[in-house]
């Protein structure tokens, strides 16, 4: 109980749990539809893309956030009208992407060695996040950006998992296919600008592949698979958020990633009545 | 003679570029870097496994910091996190329409990470070697030694070796796999053998280009190729000169400018892309043009 009160007790710890877990929701549930729709490649180009948002906003002297989530959100839905259903060739991802990074790499030079005196540690925080380092706003803004993703997810869940299931049959039906492929990027996208502030840009897909992986080998059924998915990521955070407290040379993205990955493992290995492998 | 900076003199600029041994060393391992990333990327591109190919170059950078951390050459750890995860990715069910499946994809993204955070792991309790980690991850083309050339010249050679000899069988199993399987071509057993040959040219590239812009070696001088021509034995040839043309201008210009050399690259292979696929779309706008007006 006293390790418990000591984490109430600290500011920052509070705020890591709360955003972590707003944030961990939103990328368990998002994530799902990821995974299902086979948009994890796309996931991993926006990871990247909100790495160089950061820097570019940095470089420029903005504020960080202005860059990340511009940068995820209009990536995100360029992606989306670019690409037939919001499937753009893996190729002209990789090569968008590729370069994105190399612009990322162009801004942390230009921002390292600007004369307001930076040195190379922001762009690692980018790079592999900062959860224990969350301000007061930010822990508020980007938990109220989670919880609104989530928000957002829930309701779109159902026609989603129609037009993701059977594209064909969900546009005969009158599904907005189209408009839901790019209002669920443009959510991924916000999701990913948020996940960067507590995993990092390189680790964020981790977040959205590794519990969504494991709920679809845990269970056939797509809500309960859904609900798994956000609640897995929460524990893998919270875990991943308590291992690092009690060992402090383990950065927390790795308690995190260390957590889901092994949660997804466990699901493989043992999933009763899972999808076929 | 001594370093000037960058004049209108071509000859004296490339005399400047070559003037210390590491610029030498640097063209060299680029070139061999270049062709050994053309030559498994085309496949790559071909058999749709960027993302494979993706996470294959992201998984040096624990193994390389990993190597750090234990005290053994970098180098060492590079080709063992590689290849490691090559074969971790090779047993992933994969279904035999050629298209990866939403399962192997979050497998694929989940290593990733996974080995990502290892590398963060690594690096935090390694303790403060920033700006070396910034070398990992997004390269520099300063500290390569003539010893490491030769390493790298050795792995390319053996990894094109292997490649030519099953590069017919592969290139059979890559168009049609259901026919090749059905022609008793072993294609799940050449599928684990090129990856792990992709992985090996991960890593290489990731030694001059760092673990993060490795794929744009691997996927840009093939795409742009690609682009240009369907006729694979001449695309195949281009993506290696195309290669091997980006890393010689993105080493030139990076050794004149402040910049890093990943930046430089990366946006002379992007732009070879676009200007392959805006050409590719005129071209075929033109025909069209021609074959409506050649009835009438």
């Amino acid at each position: 109980m006293s390790g418990l009160a000591a984490i109430i007790g600290q500011p920052f710890l509070r705020y890591a749990f709360l955003a972590g877990a707003a944030i961990a929701a939103a990328s368990g549930l998002t994530g799902y539809f990821v995974v299902l729709r086979s948009q994890v490649f796309t996931g991993d180009a926006l990871s990247h893309v909100a790495f160089t948002g950061a820097l570019a906003a940095l470089a420029a002297g903005a504020d960080l956030l202005i860059g990340l989530y511009g940068a995820c959100v209009i990536v995100a839905l360029a992606m989306a009208f670019l690409g037939r259903r919001g499937l753009a060739d893996d190729t002209v991802i990789g090569s968008v992407f590729a370069w994105i990074l190399g612009l990322g790499a162009l801004f942390l030079s230009i921002y390292t060695t600007s004369p307001t005196g930076a040195n190379g540690t922001s762009g690692v925080n980018v790079l592999f996040g900062t959860i224990f380092g969350l301000s007061a706003t930010q822990a508020v803004i980007d938990s109220a950006v989670a919880v609104g993703v989530c928000v957002v997810m829930i309701v779109i869940a159902r026609p989603l998992l129609f037009a993701s299931i059977d594209e064909a049959v969900a546009s005969a039906r009158r599904v907005p296919v189209r408009v839901l492929g790019a209002v669920f990027l443009g959510l991924v996208g916000v999701t990913a600008a948020a996940a960067t502030q507590a995993v990092g840009a390189l680790l964020l897909l981790g977040l959205l592949a590794a519990p969504a992986g494991a709920a679809q080998r845990l269970t056939a059924r797509p809500f309960r698979g859904l609900w798994l998915s956000a609640a897995i990521a929460i524990g893998s955070v919270w875990a991943g958020l308590l291992i690092a407290y009690a060992a402090p040379r383990i950065p927390p993205s790795f308690g995190i990633l260390a957590v889901a990955t092994t949660v997804y493992l466990v699901a493989i290995t043992f999933a009763p009545n899972g999808r076929r492998a | 003679m001594t370093f000037s900076g960058l004049s209108w003199n071509v000859v004296a600029d490339v005399r400047q570029l070559l003037m210390f041994p590491f610029m030498v060393n640097a063209f060299r391992a680029g070139t061999i870097v270049a062709i050994t990333a053309g030559a498994l990327g085309w496949f790559m591109v071909l058999r749709r496994q960027a993302f494979a190919g993706h996470t294959l170059a992201i998984v040096s950078f624990p193994g390389a910091a990993g190597a750090i951390l234990v005290g053994i050459s970098a180098t060492i750890g590079y080709f063992t996190a590689a290849i490691a995860a090559a074969l971790v990715i090779a047993a992933v069910p994969r279904s035999l329409g050629g298209r990866a499946g939403s399962s192997e994809s979050a497998i694929i993204g989940t290593v990733q990470a996974f080995a990502l955070a290892c590398g963060a792991l690594f690096v935090s309790l390694y303790g403060g070697f920033l700006n070396g980690l910034t070398g990992l991850l997004f390269g520099s083309f300063l500290g390569i030694s003539a010893s490491q050339v030769l390493v790298l010249l050795a792995v390319a050679a053996a990894a094109i070796g292997v490649l030519a000899l099953i590069a017919r069988p592969l290139f059979f199993a890559t168009v049609d796999p259901d026919v090749a399987a059905a022609r008793g071509v072993p294609v799940r057993l050449l599928s684990t053998v090129f990856l792990v040959l992709l992985g090996c040219a991960a890593a290489e590239v990731s030694q001059i280009t760092g673990a993060l812009l490795v794929f744009a070696l691997l996927v840009m001088p093939a795409a742009t190729a690609q682009q240009i021509t369907a006729r694979p034995m001449a695309s195949f040839g281009l993506t290696i000169l195309l290669g091997v043309v980006i890393v010689w201008l993105g080493l030139a210009v990076a050794y004149f400018s402040v910049y890093p050399v990943g930046f430089f690259i990366t946006t002379f292979g992007f732009a070879g892309y676009v200007l392959a696929a805006a050409g590719r779309t005129a071209v075929s706008r033109s025909r069209r043009g021609q074959a409506l007006a050649v009835p009438a």
